[in-house]
């Protein structure tokens, strides 16, 4: 009985909203578009916010980064004068971290050189990571094949090196690396061992992508780590630049030092500590700290706003969608006046007219949710393909998306249904 | 006893300050069976009459018995059941829905009265038949005549085998072939014992039946019972 009602009504709602194809279909689309902007909206927002999740946890919650920084330039009281400016993070600064913070785990010195790699006549540009065996620990890199560097290597300043797949894959191609020699600014280092992908261990800037740092290292392509000590005697801690006449000659001993705590609430204090420890041994501001646990909090903080912004504007699609139907709900039911004083008189109840024209919003906003949920999980798709940028489809969003179509009809549909309803059947019978 | 009974039935409109009574003391009494005729004036309340003794429209005051039973004070949930059960409108301008055919018009009072789908499309079918369209019963209200259109509206005003079957002008519309055979139905329906009002200008239809109301400024001016 009620499945037959249903059927009568589905039938009924359907066969009014075909005679009128055209405006059904507009109104359709209205709710299409509502309803895929709040999933592809989701879906961004959802994307972006998982990479930059993914890049801070790659960083390592329990890790504290201290980046060497430029400081303000000064200003130059010797006009050409060759000059060397000393700054940055020294080997004194990892002793003393090491020594007087007691919830350093490791402290790990890390020199960053940018050089050229060759093997054969082969030839491409990297960074030369100088650091110690128990990087491993700090950072996400995966051993895939041989060994890490170890203390030996560290104590004998041994002439070895651990390459990144994407160094082994440009540089050797077909050859097994392990073994080989790779000559970086005339000397041979032996390969010991391949890490995984290193997206990028230079990002601790949480929010720009691997591809834009890519871009700006100058077609830097991977990693070479080779042990600290080796790095310390073989390449030079000065660099030249010009600028304007005067030659300026910089020396940095460390890019960066990490820091990984015991637990993830020791991160913050220590963190303090940290701070005042380096001001102490620093008058310039030559140096920066990095929480990776400050930025994923940042990052929930971010993505909260993100959401809202797009949930927001998805929202007032949707609205403007809702009014739509609306309208033409209205438009329909003073169309449909004297349809609905027949009905009234051949023994519709009030509550008949109401279903009856709330069913037919409904069929409009159900085809046109599902329809949108369609496009809505294909747009994410193209918006992935040609904007390169992450998305992320939750079931949740298709959940709400629908879940709000739904609630669109019966909040819109349902003034107009009324309307209908308490027309007075004797008025709407004379209604042309 | 009677089907239909008033007892002083008024309508007015009020229009701004000013009172317009368009149905005034109106004492009606309607036998089971009779086939009754309202003529009169344009403006004279017909239409009125016959909405209010069709439960569509309420009365000012007075008070309407329909089969017995006090209707003049109910409410719109049990009015609307009152007019899917008790009665049976055939309208000047047939007043078919568009969009269905003419099964599902047929249907639609039985539908709204909670009949199951088999048992109201085999009774639309043979109601259909009935009024002379068992081979239409697929086609939708443009695509049929006046005359078949209003043969449709009888067969949906009969769907649920009503008390009284009201007519206002049945046959304004049509022409006199037509407007013949919508009148043999009318008689037909007589015949089975359906208590019929019909309101008319046309002489000619009001001597088809047994009694003849003839309103004037919404009063009932006098009446005439026919011989047969
Ligand atoms: N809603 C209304 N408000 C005010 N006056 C109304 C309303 N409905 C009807 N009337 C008045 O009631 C009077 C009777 O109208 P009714 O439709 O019953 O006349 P009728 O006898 O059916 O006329 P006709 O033969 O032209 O159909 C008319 O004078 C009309 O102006
Ligand atoms: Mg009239």
């Amino acid at each position: 009985m009620l499945l037959f009602r249903l059927k009568h009504t589905i039938e009924l709602g359907a066969k009014s909203l075909w005679m009128h194809r055209l405006r059904s279909s507009l109104t359709i689309l209205g709710v299409v578009f509502g309803v895929c902007s709040v999933i592809a909206m989701l879906a961004i927002g959802e994307g972006a916010s998982r990479q930059a999740q993914d890049s801070i946890e790659k960083l390592g919650s329990r890790n504290i980064i201290i980046e060497t920084v430029k400081p303000p330039e000064q200003q130059k009281d010797s006009g050409n004068v060759e000059k060397v400016r000393n700054y940055g993070l020294t080997y004194s600064d990892a002793e003393s971290i090491r020594n007087t913070l007691k919830s350093v785990e490791v402290a790990v010195p890390v020199r960053i050189i940018s050089q050229a790699a060759r093997y054969n006549s082969r030839k491409v540009a990297v960074n030369v990571l100088g650091t110690v065996p128990w990087y491993e620990e700090v950072s996400s890199i995966k051993i895939i094949d041989g060994r890490f560097l170890s203390a030996i290597d560290l104590k004998h300043q041994l002439a070895v090196c651990v390459v990144d797949e994407q160094v082994a894959r440009k540089l050797f191609t077909f050859d097994d690396p392990i073994g080989l020699d790779v000559k970086i600014q005339g000397y041979y280092y032996r390969v010991v061992g391949i890490t995984g992908k290193s997206v990028d261990s230079e990002m601790t800037d949480a929010f720009s992508d691997s591809k834009v740092v890519s871009k700006s290292n100058g077609g830097v392509i991977g990693n070479i780590y080779v042990p600290i000590t080796t790095a310390k005697c073989r390449f030079s801690e000065f660099s030249f630049q010009m600028s304007g006449n005067s030659r300026n000659a910089e020396r940095v001993e460390l890019q960066k030092i990490i820091i990984k705590v015991g637990s993830n609430e020791e991160v913050l204090p220590t963190r303090d500590v940290l701070d005042s420890l380096l001001s102490r041994l620093h008058k310039k501001q030559d140096y920066r700290i990095v929480v990776p646990l400050e930025l994923l909090r940042q990052a929930a903080q971010t993505r909260r706003i993100f959401s809202i912004v797009l949930g927001s504007i998805a929202a007032i699609s949707l609205l403007v969608g809702g009014i739509g139907i609306m309208n033409i709900m209205l438009a329909t039911v003073s169309e449909r006046t004297r349809e609905i004083g027949i009905r009234r008189a051949i023994g519709a109840r009030k509550w008949d007219i109401i279903i009856q024209f709330l069913s037919e919003t409904l069929m409009l906003t159900l085809v046109g949710g599902i329809l949108g949920i369609v496009l809505g999980t294909f747009i994410p798709f193209l918006v992935t393909h040609f904007g390169h940028m992450p998305t992320v489809i939750t079931p949740i969003s298709l959940i709400l998306a629908f879940g709000i179509s739904v609630g669109i009809g019966i909040i819109f549909g349902l003034y107009p249904a009324c309307r209908a309803a308490n027309m007075d059947p004797i008025k709407s019978l004379r209604h042309e | 006893m009677s089907v239909v009974n008033t007892k002083k039935l008024c309508k007015a409109y009020q229009l701004g300050s000013f009172n317009l009574s368009v149905l005034c003391d109106i004492d009606l009494e309607i036998e089971q069976g009779q086939y009754v005729a309202i003529m009169g004036p344009s403006g004279s309340g017909k239409s009125t009459l016959l909405n209010l003794l069709g439960c569509l429209d309420k009365p000012s005051s007075g008070k309407y018995f329909l089969d017995g039973k006090d209707v003049s004070s109910l409410d719109d949930n049990e009015l609307s059941l009152i007019r899917g059960n008790r009665i049976g409108f055939i309208f000047q301008s047939y007043n078919l829905i568009n969009q269905l055919n003419v099964i599902e018009n047929i249907e639609l009072p039985m539908y709204y009265q909670g009949m199951s789908e088999s048992k109201s499309a085999a009774r639309a079918r043979e109601l259909a038949a009935k009024v002379g369209l068992g081979d239409r019963v697929k086609h939708r209200p443009f695509e049929l005549s006046g005359g078949q259109q209003q043969r449709v509206a009888i067969a949906r005003a009969i769907a649920n085998d009503p008390v009284i079957i009201l007519a206002d002008e049945p046959t304004g519309n049509l022409d006199s072939a037509s407007g013949a055979d919508i009148l043999s139905i009318l008689d037909d329906l007589h015949q089975q014992g359906k208590t019929l009002i019909v309101v008319t200008h046309d002489e000619e239809i009001a001597s088809r039946t047994q009694r003849i109301i003839h309103l004037l400024d919404g009063r009932i001016e006098r009446e005439i019972h026919n011989g047969n």
